[in-house]
């Protein structure tokens, strides 16, 4: 749409500055709010221009939320799930769209179906399975009489018992397994023209080598993406973190820390110190999207091929 | 060396059947070419080599070797696909090496013949750019470097040229002729186009609905077709096919009452018989002349050289090739003439009817060749 009126491109750059405000002004007030000290926080009518004490407000942030260890499990956290949802994601699309076999179709709608069932729906079974990963072995065996069985013939009794509650795998794990990967990398794999998986497969190459050397760098693009994508949402996680780690000490993460900045219903009104810690938390998903950003798009959009 | 050799090869897609039995022996180093319209198995036929097609029934061998079961990798074939294939995000260099580097061969040594290989298809100076950045003819240039680089035993050609411009195609014909000289590797191209299949191939294998329809040289394919498909398809324009019949006295009926007296159809009188003449072979006559057919003319194609009369005789569409100059405006009445050794004759079922006049012919065409 081109339109070569004075009058129009004026209501358009209106109708972008309306939302360029909506945007930015509650970064803008976290970051006017984060500079400030607790007297010139707590003044009414609030004042909206910056003022010095930013890097003190930093610091108490800092130490108070003991964001250290911290961020560190949350980068633990996105990076795992980045890594491992991707490798998962390219790898059963790869299965899906590049082998024939039986039942193929049902396995990629078994998958497209966990799209329907976020994590807060099935938090609960999900828990369950956290608190012991190999609980649902240990009831087949015990439905099928196995386990009856080795004890009266051995003695032995089988518990077995895998407790993911406050460990790295527990707050990874469930979070690897959605479909949003998958989906995105076969409607990529599926552009993908036959004639180069025949080219390569008459230079001699096995259907892992085409996927190493072909189809990874081909899907660089959307693996950026991709890898934006989930980094933001799962550094953003609030809800599995929580539930999952007892011990906030040594596997809490940044996000659930913002809580223990707001301040108590009858204690000090130090927004400026919660805001300050919110600036923290929110600066590394910040930094992906701006490294990532032209890749990002690039992937979208996904011309480049 | 390498010879390719089909036993009642077949292939069938769940229970349709596409390829119906082929029978052929490839000899080595030999050039031959697949030709046939869209969907005849062509194709399928030459992917069943490559090992990119399972092989339903029958045999395949390479030199000695049944290939049934052998994966593409273990076949020693290469192949040169349509829309070139090349791995977009890999420079030429490294489209060209591929190959050798899944074969593990020492990066100095692959550096050496992709170098080698480059150079005899001319595309050295561009060994650092990505396919994205050749043009049509380039990268279908990478594509036949990169088969050649393996030194193949075989070498398979599907439609490489069917993407690129007329002028272009002429020129990617020599080079592959040229290559094929060179090399001497048996190879196997597969074409829709008839001057194409013409100018390369030293053996035409010409197949029709999943059938092989007939195997020979160009020229023994276009001067004795040994069915009235063949006929049909090779030659431009497109051999006159006249259906009619002959009587008591070898005379054959066709059209709309017209006769044409010919000595061979004694033989034949009573049976359906497509009677063809190629267009080159119909000539102008004096009107009264022995043997002459009346005709109208129809339309005029000129074509520089030469032209194409369309003309009605008695109902039957008559082409004629024609060296003469002058207008002839579409009405106008003409004669024409064939020797009888230019008929040829199919029956009922297509296949070619062996006459004493084609007969002749043969031999004389042998000799000819013989001679020369």
């Amino acid at each position: 749409m081109i339109e070569r009126s004075r009058i129009f491109d004026i209501v358009t750059y209106m109708v972008m500055a309306l939302g360029v405000i909506v945007v930015v002004l509650p970064f803008w007030i976290t970051i006017v709010a984060g500079s400030q000290s607790l007297a010139e926080v707590s003044r009414v009518p609030i004042v909206l221009w910056p003022s010095s004490h930013l890097w003190d407000n930093l610091a108490e942030a800092w130490t108070r939320a003991d964001l250290g260890p911290k961020l560190l499990n949350s980068m633990i956290m996105a990076v795992g799930v980045t890594v491992a949802k991707i490798s998962l994601a390219s790898i059963s699309a790869f299965s899906i769209v590049f082998f024939n076999f039986r039942g193929r179709m049902i396995c990629f709608w078994l998958i497209f179906a966990t799209l329907m069932l976020p994590l807060e729906v099935r938090i609960v079974p999900t828990y369950s399975i956290a608190a012991n990963a190999l609980m649902p072995f240990q009831v087949i065996l015990d439905t099928l009489g196995i386990t009856g069985l080795v004890e009266t013939l051995s003695g032995l009794r089988i518990d077995m018992e895998w407790n993911l509650l406050n460990s790295y795998p527990g707050l990874i794990l469930p979070l690897v397994a959605t479909a949003t990967g998958t989906f995105l990398y076969r409607q990529f794999f599926m552009t993908i023209p036959d004639e180069l998986v025949e080219a390569s497969k008459m230079d001699g190459s096995g259907p892992l080598r085409f996927f190493w050397d072909v189809l990874l760098p081909l899907s660089r693009t959307n693996m950026v993406a991709l890898a934006t994508i989930l980094f933001v949402s799962t550094w953003n996680q609030y809800l599995w973190p929580l539930l999952i780690t007892t011990d906030r000490q040594h596997f809490g993460t940044a996000v659930m820390q913002l809580k223990s900045l707001i301040p108590a219903l009858n204690g000090t009104q130090d927004w400026n110190v919660t805001m300050a810690g919110a600036l923290i938390i929110m600066l590394p998903p910040l930094l992906v999207v701006a490294l990532m950003q032209r890749w990002f798009v690039r992937g979208l959009i996904s011309s480049d091929k | 060396m390498t010879t390719i050799t089909f036993k009642s090869v077949k292939k069938r897609y769940q229970k349709t059947p596409v390829v119906h039995g082929v029978d052929a022996q490839i000899q080595s180093g030999e050039f031959v070419v697949i030709l046939g319209p869209s969907g005849c198995g062509k194709s399928t036929l030459l992917r069943m080599i490559a090992g990119l097609e399972e092989i339903s029934d029958g045999e395949i061998l390479i030199g000695d070797t049944v290939v049934n079961k052998l994966e593409p990798r273990e076949r020693g074939c290469a192949m040169v696909f349509q829309n070139y294939a090349l791995y977009p995000h890999m420079t030429v260099r490294k489209n060209i090496g591929y190959a050798l580097k899944v074969a593990g061969v020492p990066k100095l040594e692959r550096e050496d013949r992709v170098m080698k290989v480059a150079q005899s298809v001319s595309l050295e100076t561009y060994l650092d750019r990505l396919p994205g950045q050749l043009s049509g003819g380039q990268r279908q240039r990478v594509a036949m470097a990169r088969a050649m680089v393996r030194e193949p035993k075989v070498f398979l050609f599907d439609e490489p040229f069917s993407n690129l411009d007329a002028k272009l195609r002429v020129a990617m014909r020599s080079e592959v002729r040229r290559l094929h000289r060179d090399l001497g590797v048996t190879s196997v191209f597969v074409t829709h186009d008839q001057t194409e299949a013409m100018t390369l191939a030293d053996r035409l294998i010409i197949m029709n609905a999943g059938r092989v329809e007939q195997i020979g040289r160009p020229s023994d394919v276009y001067h004795n077709p040994a069915s009235r498909f063949v006929a049909d398809f090779i030659g431009s324009p497109a051999m006159n096919l006249i259906e009619g019949q002959f009587d008591a006295k070898g005379a054959f009926n066709h059209g709309k009452g017209g006769r044409l007296s010919t000595e061979s159809g004694l033989a034949l009188a009573g049976r359906k018989i497509t009677l063809g003449v190629r267009p080159e072979a119909v000539r102008r006559a004096q009107a009264g002349s022995n043997g002459a057919v009346a005709a109208v003319v129809d339309y005029v194609e000129e074509l520089g050289a030469s032209r194409l009369i369309y003309a009605d005789a008695d109902g039957s569409r008559l082409i004629a090739v024609d060296n003469g100059t002058g207008h002839l405006p579409s009405g106008t009445k003409l004669h024409f003439t064939f020797s009888e050794q230019d008929v040829h004759l199919f029956g009922e079922d297509g296949r070619r009817i062996e006459t004493h006049a084609s007969a002749a012919r043969m031999a004389a065409h042998a000799n000819k060749t013989i001679n020369a």
